[in-house]
């Protein structure tokens, strides 16, 4: 029984290590190790998104990728038209979300276009909301400067650090 | 023949007065405006906000205010409790984002600017005019002819106009202004809605932004309160609130009216004129009648009686 019993949690030990080396590998093969966010640099630096750790850690590409890498679909939403579909061409963020702010205008127009992609956000909402939300409920780092780093120009829009107001109590860095 | 002259005399009055209180009621005041048809506004979605105070510094910057007490990094300034309540706009700030907490859910954030309300009570109780609806959305004020008399103070349901008053000499009115100058009436985004990381705003017209928003609570019914905050209080507003919290709990005011706030003195501003113009003339006219014949003083009762023998 003992011996059985040790049979099988060792079989399975070595069937999660296989399906973790068999994710990674199919990370690394596929997808890039690291993804540079830096066309929306002003305030903040650039972002090095460890695309690995993200593969690793969440349930399926889709948490992210909505329904264009021929993962299970995880939003309910998307789902209604994209259960069943392989791969499609654009799989990065800035493929569909643009870099202008998007007004209710812009999203008008979208939707002649695709009919029920009617209220996506511009890029650097679609980081934020997907990013932070998901940190901010695992308890993963949800600071600004967690993420990026602030840049001269986003201390002086902030009036912090060497442009903090005199008298105020605040250190270079929240 | 003075029977007569009078009896006319008192029912042409009375049709006159009558005419006259019930012409302007339903001329100037009575139709209830939707707005300019073009006017744009904000709809502000409080489940995205995270309460990072960005548009806070988009403002101040934009505006070209003066410089803060504290960083806009310095998230202390949610545990302060000026006069007992939540922060609002000041002089120096025309918008302010506060933090809400709940007993049950995480904490809200709301940002709080001018609502830029479709018949705006300040304006509508400034008596030298210095407020103007435009046709883009924004409520903007004239700050050269401002006398500072804060009745605008009184009249806004929002509690925003704030005053200058660290200004000795020349106190004025202080408000957000949609980014009206800068931005508005070249069609482009406000400086706090470009700025927030998360879009909890969005720009455009207001009657896009109703659809967008009803179609937001339409698609996620359990996240949000089935109530879009600003569709119909006082009038309309050009700045929209969606909530997943009773917006009570996110520090608003819900016991305001649908009508405009200028409906609570409609009737009574209807009757000045009518008091004003008409009643000088109509008690004028009784005291003459009254008096016709007898103007060379008094005790000459029989005179009374020979005049109606006529």
């Amino acid at each position: 029984m003992i011996n059985s019993g040790k049979k099988l949690m060792t079989g399975l030990a070595g069937l999660l290590f296989c399906c973790l080396v068999a994710v990674s590998c199919y990370a690394t093969d596929f997808f890039p190790e690291t993804i540079e966010m830096n066309v929306l640099t002003d305030l903040y630096g650039g972002v090095v998104f460890d695309h690995d750790l993200h593969v690793m850690i969440t349930e399926g590409c889709a948490v992210c990728h909505h329904h264009t890498t021929g993962t299970p679909v995880v939003d309910s939403y998307c789902a209604k038209c994209h259960a069943d579909e392989g791969p499609v061409e654009t799989v990065s963020c800035q493929g569909c979300h643009t870099l202008e702010p998007v007004t209710a205008q812009s999203m008008r127009e979208q939707r002649d276009v695709y009919r029920y992609h009617d209220d996506k956000p511009d890029l650097k909402a679609a980081y934020h909301l997907s990013c932070l939300g998901c940190h901010m409920e695992f308890g993963a780092p949800a600071g600004c400067q967690d993420c990026h780093a602030r840049t001269e120009a986003g201390d002086a829009f902030f009036r912090s650090g060497q442009f903090a107001p005199a008298g105020s109590a605040v250190g270079p860095a929240h | 023949m003075s029977k007569i002259t009078r009896r006319k005399f008192l029912a042409g009055s009375v049709a006159g007065s009558a005419a006259i209180a019930m012409a302007p009621t339903k001329k100037a005041f009575g139709a209830n405006l939707e707005g300019f048809p073009d006017g744009m506004g904000v709809l502000v979605d409080l489940t995205r906000c995270v309460g990072c105070r960005s548009c806070e510094a988009a403002c101040n910057k934009e505006q070209k205010l003066p410089e803060p007490d504290k960083s806009f990094d310095d998230f202390s300034v949610f545990d302060e409790r000026p006069h007992g309540e939540h922060r609002r706009p000041t002089e120096k700030t025309y918008t302010v984002v506060n933090r809400y907490d709940q007993t049950k859910t995480e904490p809200v954030y709301r940002k709080i600017q001018c609502n830029h309300c479709n018949e705006p009570a300040c304006l509508t109780s400034c008596f030298v005019n210095a407020y103007k609806k435009t046709p883009e959305g924004a409520v903007i004020y004239n700050d050269k002819v401002c006398v500072g008399c804060r009745n605008c103070m009184i009249a806004c349901p929002f509690n925003i106009p704030a005053f200058s008053y660290s200004s000795a000499l020349n106190p004025i009115i202080k408000k957000c202004i949609f980014c009206y100058d800068t931005r508005l009436k070249d069609g482009q985004v406000p400086a706090c809605v470009e700025s927030c990381p998360q879009q909890v705003m969005l720009f455009g017209k207001r009657k896009e932004l109703i659809r967008v928003a009803h179609a937001r609570i339409r698609r996620s019914p359990g996240k949000y309160v089935d109530h879009l905050y600003g569709e119909n209080e006082v009038g309309g507003t050009g700045w929209l609130y969606l909530s997943a919290v009773p917006f009570k709990e996110a520090g608003f005011n819900v016991s305001l009216p649908n009508e405009p706030i200028i409906n609570n003195v409609k009737d009574f501003l209807a009757i000045v004129p009518m008091v004003l113009a008409i009643w000088p003339a109509l008690f004028t006219g009784f005291h003459l009648l009254s008096t016709k014949g007898k103007s060379h003083g008094h005790g000459e009762g029989h005179s009374h009686e020979e005049q109606e023998e006529h």
